[in-house]
């Protein structure tokens, strides 16, 4: 299949960036970061400078492709990554517009590269339990019912990968931060410290310049994981308590 | 040189105990003044750098990553051991060692597996507590399932996310100690280079490869947590990332390489569907809890196949040669993972795969699905249900237990694996072999240690499915953080060494000639083509199967091959800007050297054992044919241009009786 | 005291602002409605000026009046600064907007809100204003026993001018899509969110933002077609 795209080139996070067009030649059965890596071989054929591209794993689990694909995060299936994304859900002729995740909390660092550190940080202010190595008890000492350690599991899947912020109009990181309040918050060993983890994880992610909620929902549309919009409620609701408790 | 394993006196059993009780410490207003540098984030690396930073050490981590939570053990599915003996079905830590020691081919050392073995317990314990959702029973306590090569369920697991879930709960204390300021975290930054002082790792050269600055980072010792190699074969399960660079560098300066030609094919993954591929997708070894692995036993369903007349449920139960369990009817398709590849390749060169390129073996689900379906109807009171009936209750169980990987094969293939049986193949997955290490994980160059997949200590000649998940946490968490104290304890007198000793100066400027050489090449070949190129050889001559001949052939052809990219590599950009194709040509370089390596330890090993096969060694019936007399010793590699030396470290089992190895 | 002023200066807590005064908003949206219905009993406006003076003379209701402008206000300019901070979060936006699978109003809360402001403005204009600056005839209110403002003969003159009835019906419009999100949005702020009930609260949500404004809008239409 002969495809056009429309990929956005900028040289570091200073420089102002503008879309570019290629023709590329790929077949159904590649992935979409494999008809990157064809179209970074003919770039490289010619001596020209390769598309910069996140990836890593290539299987859907770390967190590190990216890419907006004709306005939409991780492209046009649901619950899927970039990298597991193939071109058989495209067609011969088409046109594939190519961009960055687009949040100012997350500055481009070269073409389609973003910098998602602010993740991090989010965390430290709080997405742990605060056990040091060796003081755990049993194992089984603390059962768990089945459908919490699943709801807390549900949460504890997401990736990392921004695909929230990056869908978000607002350039929200609620669906991030609720999913690790909720992965921790509904396990009992994580219950101790969720009061002070909610309220510090919400001001670091203020303090960040994500954007506001508006409960638009774009973002379990995006996410691949398919984290659901309950734990940002959960996250509110917690967040309030916590605030108002003496 | 003489390789010291240092292993302590004692009764197996009470050694590790004993020697904690007994070994060096350092005390905690000394600890604060000493700085340790962690290289790597995943499972071994996070563990092992918020480990030490809670017992007060200062440590550097770095990852070349974007975030220390993308490291590749995120992508490990089906679960991790542990003799926890929660099923009551007979495990125990010496049954656990007993298993890893055997399913190693006897060739790792014992004192180490028994430790391993011993803290796997304490593993889950910590995991669990740092809030990892393991899976529960209705009861709410934890849940096991079994694995390849054992006899007793005893894997813990996360859906088939359990490696994502553990490298959550390490990222999340690493974090915590981010916060703190106990630990300076370096995303994106690749080690270039070690350095050594008077003999001692004292620190490391790295690149930020966000604006290409080259620094210098010094500290009391190095700890390398950088996993396996298995990219040298370019096609493996391994991220694209994954590289030997740290490990490699290390090596060239002085760290010996242990049996690397020690590689596991792993034997359930997504067959090769073009060139144009960038890696290979893992379907968990769990699925051979209930998949069954068949290729048709008549040439013509093969061919019919093969052109698409036919597909896998066409042919009749009489047909097919469920080979696995024809030739080990005591461990069937639960045998372990080289036993499993190579039964494939075995089928496959016979002419019976069953894909376009022959190289593809099923793997079956209707029984499971029908016989999942059958005990699903008694538990809802309907004793005699239709075949519909039975098929779609089935295919819930299955979907429940297996759902993710599903998906995710029908994500890559497009075809439903409900419907139609797995297409599967073995591909190149983890890399037993590694740097040298001794009882405390320390390497020959004092104050390097090696941690995870980056070592070579714990599984012999082939992994059990489940245990590098537990062998890395074992070492961040339970073992380095004591025996790091054994080095450190004669180090309180010393200061952080500068980074202004000529030892620094020195490797910087190797670091930026290298670079600069790279950049000054404009050549016509693309990092990537030679990568490929290398791949192929390794796969073709060092993979599944290996000889004398081929592998001499081999050793010339990476000879030539990295010369030829020293001649005519292109690099495109400058060293002072994000450009991934420099980073690239960096590793590809290393692992240019590596193949050779890999490919003259196979050729020194003159036996198979475990996923080391030499077809000059055989039964008659084709199982591998171990030489205990000859090669119960580990082979350790010292780097040389032009020949590098080997150096033996011989086992010595005192516990174990050597035995072949039967699953039959 | 600074766990007040955190709360409320945090996103959450801005949030939380904008959820409480909605929700009040949408509350007055039913009694306001259910006052102005009797504008269409067909009394000539007895009783809906005899309610019209009521509503501007009982004090209880004076002081709801103007926590009433005040939440308005407040909702509204809360509103505003949230959306352009959000447009400043976002930055950059997409050269190629995808098709979401999230509704419009979702997305348009900022700009619905601001069309809304400027019904009531326009609203408040029509009658509010010209009621407070005495521009309306007197008429005398048999139960009461004195004149009152006739407000209901400015309300039956404008809703004469077609141009006027369609402004109002786009208002409701307006409004209808800004409800459809922001009533089920409130109460996922407020955290009330629940695998039982949830989809219950956004099913009422859903009728609400249909029939409220559909009830407004039958207002102008009934009296343009009289």
């Amino acid at each position: 299949m002969n495809l056009t795209l429309k990929v956005w080139r900028q040289k570091n996070d200073k420089a102002s960036g503008k879309f570019e067009e290629y023709q590329v030649e790929a077949t159904e059965h590649m992935s979409f970061l494999e008809m990157l890596d064809v179209l970074n071989e003919d770039i490289l054929e010619n001596k020209g400078e390769p598309v910069a591209f996140d990836h890593d794993c290539r299987e859907g689990i770390c967190g590190t492709c990216s890419l907006t694909i004709n306005g939409r995060p991780h492209g046009p299936n649901r619950g899927t990554t970039t990298c597991q994304l193939h071109m058989r859900h495209f067609n011969d002729g088409d046109t594939i517009t190519i961009e960055p995740w687009r949040a100012e909390a997350f500055p481009v660092v070269k073409d389609l590269v973003v910098d998602r550190s602010s993740f991090d940080r989010i965390i430290q202010a709080g997405g742990f339990i605060s056990v040091n190595t060796g003081q755990a008890v049993d194992g089984n000492s603390i059962p768990i019912e089945k459908e919490i350690a699943a709801e807390s599991f549900d949460a504890a899947t997401c990736i990392g990968c921004g695909a929230c912020v990056a869908a978000c109009p607002n350039g929200a990181a609620m669906l991030f931060t609720s999913a690790k309040v909720s992965h921790l918050g509904l396990l009992p060993q994580g219950k101790v410290e969720q009061d002070k983890r909610v309220v510090k994880m919400v001001e670091t992610m203020d303090d960040e310049g994500f954007g506001n909620c508006t409960n638009i929902g774009a973002c379990h549309v995006e996410c691949p994981k398919e984290i659901k919009l309950e734990n940002i409620a959960r996250m509110n609701r917690q967040y309030f308590a916590a605030k108002i408790k003496a | 040189m003489k390789l010291e394993s240092n292993v302590p006196e004692g009764e197996l059993a009470t050694k590790w105990t004993e020697y904690k009780s007994k070994m060096n410490l350092v005390a905690p207003n000394n600890k604060r003044r000493i700085s340790v540098i962690v290289v790597g984030t995943g499972l071994a690396g996070a563990s092992a750098a918020a480990t030490l930073a809670e017992l007060g050490y200062t440590v550097k981590n770095f990852t070349f990553h974007d975030s220390p939570r993308r490291a590749h053990s995120i992508a490990a599915q089906g679960g991790i051991n542990a003799a926890k003996n929660y099923q009551n079905d007979g495990d125990s830590v010496y049954r656990l060692f007993y298993d890893t020691i055997k399913g190693g081919d006897y060739r790792s050392r014992e004192a180490n597996v028994h430790r391993l073995a011993e803290v796997s317990t304490d593993i889950i314990d910590q995991c669990v507590a740092q809030g990892v959702p393991f899976a529960r029973e209705y009861g709410g306590l934890l849940e096991n399932r079994s694995f390849g090569g054992v006899q007793v369920s005893r894997t813990f697991y996360a859906r088939g996310q359990t490696g994502q879930q553990l490298l959550i709960g390490a990222y999340q204390s690493l974090e915590r100690q981010i916060s703190i300021g106990q630990v300076h975290m370096y995303n994106r930054h690749e080690m270039l280079d070690l350095v050594t002082v008077d003999g001692k790792a004292r620190g490391i050269i790295t690149r930020n490869l966000i604006n290409g600055e080259i620094e210098r980072h010094s500290a009391h010792c190095v700890v390398l947590a950088t996993g396996g190699y298995g990219n040298v074969f370019y096609l493996s399960t391994n991220a694209m990332g994954c590289n030997v660079t740290a490990a490699w560098k290390s090596v060239k300066r002085g760290a010996l390489m242990a049996n690397p030609c020690f590689t596991q094919i792993h034997p359930t993954c997504i067959p090769v569907s073009g060139t144009y591929q960038s890696k290979l997708t893992l379907m968990s070894e769990s699925l051979r809890n209930d998949g069954r692995v068949w290729v048709p036993k008549k040439l013509e369903d093969v061919k019919a196949i093969r052109e698409g007349n036919k597909t896998g449920n066409d042919i009749p139960e009489s047909d097919r040669d469920y080979y696995l369990e024809r030739r080990y009817p005591a461990f069937g398709n639960l045998v372990p993972r080289d036993v499993a590849s190579r039964a494939a390749k075995t089928a496959c060169d016979e002419g019976f795969g069953v894909n376009k390129s022959g190289l593809a073996v099923y793997l079956d689900f209707s029984d499971a699905i029908m016989r999942y379906g059958r005990i699903e109807a008694n538990s809802q009171g309907d004793h005699n249900p239709s075949d519909a009936k039975v098929k779609e209750l089935g295919t819930k169980v299955i979907e429940n237990k297996y759902g993710n990987l599903f998906e995710m094969y029908e994500k890559i293939t497009g075809e439903n694996p409900y419907k139609l049986p797995m297409k599967i193949y073995p591909a190149v997955h983890y890399t037993m072999g590694g740097v040298w290490v001794d009882y405390n994980l320390e390497t020959n160059v004092p104050g390097l240690f090696a941690l995870g997949e980056s070592n070579f200590s714990d599984h012999g000649a082939n992994r059990l499915g489940a245990s590098a998940l537990m062998q890395g946490l074992a070492d961040g968490y339970f073992v380095i953080p004591y025996t790091i104290g054994q080095f450190l304890s004669g180090e309180i007198q010393n200061p952080v060494p500068s980074t202004d000793l000529p030892e620094f100066e020195a490797a910087e400027k190797e670091v930026r000639a290298r670079i600069d050489k790279f950049l000054s090449m404009k050549g016509n070949q693309t990092v990537e083509s030679f990568h490929r190129r290398l791949g192929l050889i390794m796969w073709d001559n060092c993979g599944m199967s290996r000889n004398a001949v081929d592998l001499k052939k081999a050793r010339q052809q990476v000879r030539d091959l990295r010369d030829e990219f020293y001649k005519d590599v292109f690099i495109p950009g400058t060293n002072e800007e994000f450009n991934p194709e420099l980073e690239k040509a960096g590793r590809v370089a290393d692992f240019l050297e590596l193949g050779e390596t890999m490919i003259l330890d196979a050729l020194n090993r003159e036996e198979s054992c475990g996923g080391h096969f030499r077809e000059e060694y055989q039964t008659e019936e084709g199982e591998a044919l171990r030489r205990d007399d000859e090669f119960t010793y580990v082979a350790a590699w010292e780097w040389d241009d032009k020949e590098p030396k080997l150096h033996k470290e011989e086992l010595k089992f005192d516990n174990v009786e050597l035995k072949t190895r039967s699953y039959k | 005291m600074k766990w007040l002023t955190t709360l409320f200066t945090s996103s959450l807590g801005r949030k939380l602002i904008m959820s409480l005064t909605g929700l009040f908003l949408c509350s007055f949206l039913v009694i306001h409605l259910l006052g102005n219905f009797q504008l269409l009993k067909g009394d000539e406006g007895v009783a809906f000026n005899d309610y019209a003076y009521f509503m501007t003379h009982f004090l209880p209701i004076k002081i709801v009046s103007f926590g009433l402008y005040a939440m308005i206000l407040v909702h509204a300019i809360l509103g505003i600064m949230l959306t352009i901070q959000n447009k400043k979060a976002k930055g950059k936006t997409y050269a190629k907007s995808g098709t979401t699978n999230v509704s419009w109003a979702s997305k348009n809360m900022g700009l619905l809100g601001t069309l809304i402001l400027a019904f009531i403005f326009i609203h408040m204009g029509d009658f509010w204003f010209k009621m407070k600056m005495d521009q309306l005839p007197m008429v005398m209110s048999e139960s009461l026993g004195f004149e009152v403002k006739d407000l209901y003969f400015r309300v039956a003159q404008a809703f004469e001018n077609p141009v006027i009835v369609i402004a109002y019906i786009i208002g409701q419009l307006v409004l209808a899509f800004h409800l459809w999100h922001g009533f089920g949005s409130g109460f996922v702020t407020l955290g009330l969110n629940n695998k039982k009930y949830s989809p219950i609260i956004n099913a009422i949500g859903r009728i609400f933002a249909v029939v409220v404004p559909i009830g407004y809008a039958l207002i102008p239409i009934i009296h343009y077609l009289r």
